[in-house]
């Protein structure tokens, strides 16, 4: 059995991604597809919201990876710091843009959303300032990877401020549940009895889920392999140099 | 103490975040409006956030200078551990420009017409929350040393940061001046100053360290 | 109670400057470093003060033992010289700061704001705080540069006397120092040729 850790030589996860990539993203293709075909177009109207209520389909598979994002990159940051795996480092940086940009399909989704259900595009709630707070958090990692030229220096760099952000994001949720009580409905989905979502729903809403994990893992993978590659592009540039 | 009399022989810096926070709290009434039931309902609020950017204004100084000058590679190698270096140097930042800002506090929340049970909490969560903005202010510093460009940077980075001391400094005020229990805000607001202060120091100086490689 | 470096391997910028090096240092020697510009000597003597990590090797060095002098005098242009001094051998709980001065020539200059300061009397104070640590090796970045050939002269004597109470010196310089007992290292030999592949340096494993 080879071991996990195998997959953080560059040379290796490169090789395992070669054909790994293709898979993943003619995965995340179809069930992002069939759920969201499933969802806006084969699920019956709420009775109250109409057939608004489809936009949870983008809504809630961008917003739940928004905050899965920044988790996944807390732990590859943690990795690097600890094992000095490169592809560790590079993973968390090509993982900030995607997550910025679900934090961002969340939060516009959401205002569109909210436009016609609570007849406003935005609302200090908690968890609304919360997404907008996660929103800073990733541009400032993004701009500090962006600043620094020495390679090493900036995933150590990033890696610290990942785990001092995750600390004070997770801070700066309770403080605005503190903040303010908000318009916001619950969790949209619960394992408790008695939920609040039926299953015409809940089963476009997994699907779309999975396709959205999915869509991030290719593009994780795609963005991870054109970090290998610059650094690789570096080392050669550094080595002709040298010779 | 080096930092200190450097700071207050340096002059400038010191009376800076001052008068930042002064003009701040003039500009605010100019923009809303004069009339006092206003002013007395944003006034924890302004006062709060003026305090932050106050704070933010003079957070680049903390190590430039010393990196420019050759000091800090000094200290790194003197025996001092650089944890201490990095708390001596938030503690002197606080001096500088958090005690100073508590102080004049009363006299812009006069001018902003805060309610006059509000002082004391006003006064009180200053008291508490400025001491965890120097330092998570000094770990912004302490990552951004190197760099060409820093301050707007730091700002970007600290910010954040800075949300959850905010909300509760400001809503300890807030709910002061209706009158209202701050215990909850309070206690909350004087956990992330200790937790701030008792781990911050590790961060910063483990990023301080890295910058110097 | 020496410095001992066993085949040292240092980086800078993630471009790996030297390999192999390997000397020792006993109390009451000198080491003076020579090399064009760029061939690591400030890397190498960045990595034995500990401000950076080195690729391989090890050095062996007791503890509290050095002293780092670099570049830049890390003086304090609003304090006075005095003051400036103070501070270090604050930092390091030592005291002798008039003596320091004294033997650098600066008495006169004690109570002077050191950005009114010379180019050449702020390297002499830069220099005054390497007595102040009372450590018994200095390592020394180019300590001569802006310096006249007077107070060439005496950093040599303070050198010099250093050696004589045991102490020892690890220096990076282009220009003779007046030190003709000091060893010398050339380090050219020791540049850094193009690592193996697995040797776990360098950014190789991207290749």
């Amino acid at each position: 059995m080879a071991s996990f850790w195998e997959y953080a030589n560059p040379l290796k996860f490169m090789r395992t991604t070669d054909w790994l990539l293709p898979v993943v993203t003619w995965a995340a293709v179809i069930v992002t597809t069939v759920g969201l075909v499933w969802g806006f177009f084969f699920t019956p109207d709420d009775f109250r919201q109409g057939s608004t209520v489809k936009i949870i389909f983008l809504h809630v598979p961008a917003a739940m990876m928004a905050i899965n994002i920044w988790v996944m990159m807390l732990v590859a940051s943690l990795i690097w710091l600890i094992r000095r795996h490169h592809v560790s480092a590079l993973a968390a940086k090509a993982a900030a843009p995607i997550g910025v940009t679900m934090t961002l399909i969340g939060l516009i989704t959401g205002a569109v959303w909210g436009q016609p259900m609570w007849g406003t595009w935005w609302a200090w709630d908690p968890r609304l300032t919360s997404f907008l707070i996660l929103f800073l958090f990733y541009l400032g990692y993004i701009a500090l990877w962006a600043a620094i030229e020495d390679p090493d220096t900036g995933a150590d760099l990033t890696a610290v401020l990942c785990i001092v952000g995750s600390v004070f994001a997770v801070l700066s949720r309770y403080a605005a549940i503190f903040w303010s009580q908000g318009l916001h409905q619950g969790a949209s989905l619960s394992l408790a009895p008695g939920t609040r979502v039926d299953w015409a729903y809940k089963a476009p809403l997994y699907i779309s889920m999975v396709g959205f994990g999915l869509v991030f893992l290719a593009l994780l993978l795609a963005g991870t392999r054109t970090e290998i590659r610059a650094r690789r592009m570096k080392a050669l540039v550094t080595r002709e140099r040298m010779a | 103490m080096r930092d200190l009399r450097l700071a207050l022989r340096a002059g400038g810096g010191f009376g800076l975040g001052l008068a930042f926070f002064l003009i701040l709290a003039v500009l605010v009434p100019l923009g809303v409006g004069p009339a006092p039931e206003t002013l007395a309902l944003i006034a924890p609020g302004i006062l709060w956030v003026g305090a932050l950017l106050a704070c933010l204004l003079s957070l680049d100084r903390i190590f430039a200078l010393d990196f420019e000058d050759g000091s800090l590679d000094l200290l790194a190698t003197a025996p001092v551990p650089l944890e201490a270096v990095v708390t001596i140097k938030a503690l002197a930042h606080w001096l500088t420009t958090g005690l100073p800002l508590v102080l004049i506090s009363p006299v812009l929340g006069l001018l902003l017409f805060l309610p006059g049970e509000a002082y004391l909490w006003l006064i009180l969560s200053l008291m508490l929350g400025t001491p965890a903005l120097s330092v998570i202010g000094t770990f912004g510093a302490a990552l951004t040393v190197g760099l060409k460009r820093g301050g707007l940077l730091l700002s970007l980075l600290v910010l954040p940061l800075y949300i959850p001391t905010l909300i509760f400094g400001a809503e300890v005020v807030s709910r002061g001046a209706q009158g209202l229990s701050v215990a909850t805000p309070l206690a909350l607001l004087a956990g992330i100053t200790a937790g701030a202060v008792a781990l911050l120091p590790f961060a910063s100086a483990l990023v301080l360290r890295i910058n110097l490689r | 109670m020496g410095l001992r470096v066993t085949d040292l391997a240092c980086a800078r910028g993630g471009l790996p400057l030297l390999e192999g090096v390997s000397f020792a240092l006993d109390p009451g020697q000198a080491l003076v470093l020579r090399g064009p510009n760029g061939c690591g000597k400030t890397t190498l003597l960045r990595t034995l003060a500990g401000l950076q990590p080195a690729l391989t090797g090890e050095i062996d060095l007791p503890p509290e033992a050095m002293a780092y002098a670099g570049h830049a005098d890390g003086i304090k242009a609003t304090l006075t010289v005095t003051e400036n001094l103070a501070f270090w051998a604050a930092i390091y709980g030592t005291s002798g700061v008039a003596a320091a001065l004294e033997r650098l020539n600066l008495r006169a200059l004690a109570d002077r704001a050191a950005q009114n300061l010379s180019a050449g009397q702020k390297r002499r104070l830069g220099l005054a705080r390497l007595l102040v640590t009372g450590r018994p090796l200095w390592v020394l970045d180019e300590p001569t540069v802006s310096l006249d050939t007077a107070s060439v002269a005496l950093f040599a004597d303070v050198v010099r006397a250093h050696l004589e109470g045991g102490g020892m010196a690890l220096m990076a310089t282009h220009i003779d120092l007046g030190l003709p007992e000091a060893q010398i290292l050339d380090l050219a030999p020791y540049k850094a040729r193009l690592p193996e592949h697995g040797t776990g340096a360098f950014d190789e494993a991207f290749l």
